[in-house]
């Protein structure tokens, strides 16, 4: 059985092409394409003109994953699209879309949850069978478990995601948002050794991160290390080996005031234990040991260390993906989508409005029995 | 499985001390042992938040210091208001490593609380009441009745006694509610059920206590503990108006935190954490 997944939910369209073989063996990925809608530095980027980007690329996308997977029309079976949570408009778009396909080909239509999707894609790559699943993204903060046929959510963020909260730096910083601005800010990061004070918020298994977000972009502020000008410094300081090397022992010399990439390292440290603290939580209460980590800031490897040191102290293991599927793709989409489809469910085109809020319980998880 | 896991080693001097200290319960941030203070026959309790060693030093170090402190802290200040919680003997944010020498994580010794928890006295008396309370009377019924009803009123009127102090618990529940067992030579009471509800109420684990005044706070303070009381002692639910009556008495600003109550005070996802921290609770502190 084969499903095309679509994901637009955010600034990245996926689409993704898998394969479920009728004998039981493992299901396959047969394609998995992208492309990300990428605003210059300082700036985030608009729901319209993401889905305006979304509208102009999903009929190229479609048709170069059924080239890549080498399956005709005529052999796919269900449509998987996001119905939801995520940005209204970019939603719209590729749910427009879907419903186009499905209508046009005549195939069964599947809305997925956005975080299921990262889920059951978590699982199938890593073979975790039950962990508990930390889910960060740009717009989704969350600690889950399962628990009879539904992804329970045991703590969450109270405001922002962790990720918004980074991008948000990045642009205080003028940091690049290509590839993300998450990566580039672990990139500087590396470069960072102090340690700045930062609020520390976390309420019994939530969080929040707008307080942070309050004081490091005040910090920075004040310190004079925002905007488009210093970002070029660093930009030019990177390119220069041998200033690089003059500019360290300045930096040994000067007094300790806190550097751009300082406070890239402070946040990371910061916001990352926070979020490994409420993960040993929901750990310890459901005696789980091992944990998932999904979603675009899951690909961060100081989170990975972090969360692998805490797990091993508990005796247990961390299980991660990397760019390819904890970024949003299509892929994840079609995998939850076959998973409800082989379990019985359709979407009716009525249904087939798409969400901005869809929490991760509402679905019943009919394909899982444990 | 649980079991397999070893407990990080003992700050100094625990790592020393005959007998060893004797591990009680476990949780995701603190450890609590039985131990001894000054001299074996002097029973104490100990618990240790060990360091987290994902975190950078200093951030673990200032989160460690910070919350034995702010737990130490309201522990002494309703003392001194003669509220009943387990006195404060001894405490050290910067615990030595057992192993090598070090950072630890710090330690907070508190008096030995003697007795059962109400959770327990509880699950007993329903236990007994489900098998047997068709062969009572109706006088018999009656007293049973009343003996757990005085028991909630009494553990209304320590919650008030606490809010009235300025400190919220943040994770009330019957598992952190004790009975300290009399010491003097009371005549025991007579019970068909054979469950003893006499001792003082005392109020255990601040760790997750702060001071606060707030109607908000107080009232989910009591809206977990009777969410608590709803979900596993069902046949107690119906005499929680007790409770309430008992908090009623206690201090004059009860009135308006009942008030907040009633306007249910916590937003549903807020509820929902909060009820995860206390079957959390239940799980940790279960014997195994």
């Amino acid at each position: 059985m084969i499903a095309i997944g679509m994901e637009g939910s955010a600034n990245k369209i996926g689409i993704g092409i898998m394969s479920h073989p009728k004998d039981g063996s493992p299901p396959q990925v047969l394609a998995n394409i992208r492309h990300t809608y990428v605003s210059p530095p300082g700036e985030g980027f608009l729901p319209k003109d993401v889905a305006r980007h979304h509208r102009t690329w999903v009929v190229n996308l479609v048709k170069g994953a059924l080239k890549e997977a080498r399956v005709s029309v005529e052999e796919v079976d269900c449509i998987c699209f996001t119905q939801g949570p995520g940005m209204g408009a970019p939603l719209q778009a590729v749910a427009l879309a879907a419903r186009m396909l499905s209508l046009l080909w005549g195939k069964a239509l599947i809305g997925v949850n956005h975080c299921v999707g990262h889920i059951e894609m978590g699982r199938l790559i890593t073979g975790a069978t039950n962990p508990v699943v930390l889910y960060v993204s740009g717009g989704n903060t969350q600690v889950i478990a399962y628990s009879s046929q539904r992804y329970r959510i045991f703590g969450e963020t109270l405001d922002i995601a962790v990720g918004n909260c980074l991008d948000r730096f990045a642009r205080t910083l003028h940091i690049s948002n290509d590839p993300f601005p998450g990566y580039n800010i672990e990139q500087l990061a590396k470069q960072g050794k102090q340690l700045v004070d930062l609020p520390y918020v976390v309420k019994g298994m939530d969080v929040s991160f707008s307080g942070i977000l309050a004081a490091i972009d005040s910090l920075a502020a004040t310190l004079g290390l925002g905007g488009e000008e210093r970002a070029r410094e660093d930009a030019e300081k990177a390119s220069n080996v041998e200033q690089t090397s003059q500019d360290q022992v300045q930096d040994f010399d000067s007094d300790n005031k806190p550097t751009r990439a300082d406070l890239c390292f402070s946040l990371q440290e910061t916001v990352y234990s926070m979020l490994v603290e409420i993960t040993e939580r929901a750990m310890a209460h459901v005696g789980s040991k091992q944990v998932l980590i999904v979603g675009g800031v899951g690909s961060n490897e100081r989170l990975q260390e972090m969360m692998g040191i805490m797990a091993r102290d508990r005796g247990g293991s961390v299980y991660a993906t990397d760019e390819r599927f904890c970024i949003d793709n299509g892929i994840m989409i079609a995998q939850a989508g076959m998973l409800a489809y082989q379990s019985g469910f359709r979407t009716a085109l009525q249904d087939s409005s798409c969400t901005q809020r869809f929490r991760t319980d509402e679905v019943h998880v009919k394909w899982r029995e444990d | 499985m649980a079991d397999e896991y070893k407990p990080p080693a003992l700050p100094a001097p625990f790592n020393n001390t005959n007998p060893a200290p004797e591990l009680l319960t476990q949780g995701a941030e603190g450890h609590l042992y039985k131990t001894f203070s000054l001299d074996p026959s002097i029973p104490a309790a100990l618990k240790v938040r060990p360091s987290k060693p994902y975190r950078h030093p200093i951030l673990d170090r200032r989160l460690t210091r910070q919350r034995i402190i702010q737990e130490a802290r309201c522990l002494t200040k309703l003392i001194r208001e003669g509220v009943s919680v387990p006195a404060v003997l001894a405490l050290d944010w910067e615990g030595q490593g057992g192993d090598e020498a070090g950072w630890g994580g710090a330690w907070l010794m508190m008096e030995w609380i003697d007795g059962p928890v109400v959770r327990v006295v509880l699950e007993q008396w329903e236990a007994w009441m489900k098998k047997n309370a068709s062969s009572l009377d109706v006088a018999q019924l009656e007293q049973e009745n009343a003996r757990v009803k005085a028991l909630l009123r009494r553990i209304g009127k320590t919650i008030g006694g606490l809010h009235k102090a300025g400190v919220v618990h943040g994770d009330l529940t019957t598992s952190n509610i004790m009975l300290r067992l009399p010491t003097e030579d009371i005549e025991a009471e007579t019970t068909p059920t054979g469950v003893s509800t006499q001792g003082e109420v005392v109020l255990i684990d601040f760790g997750l206590a702060s001071q606060s005044a707030q109607d908000e706070d107080r009232a989910v303070d009591l809206y977990v503990l009777e969410r608590a009381i709803g979900s596993t002692h069902p046949r107690s639910e119906p005499f929680m108006e007790e409770l309430v009556h008992g908090y009623r008495e206690s201090h004059r600003g009860a009135t308006s935190t009942l008030k907040r109550l009633e306007d249910n005070p916590v937003p549903l996802s807020n509820a929902y954490s909060h009820m995860d921290r206390i079957d959390l609770n239940w799980i940790l502190k279960t014997p195994r």
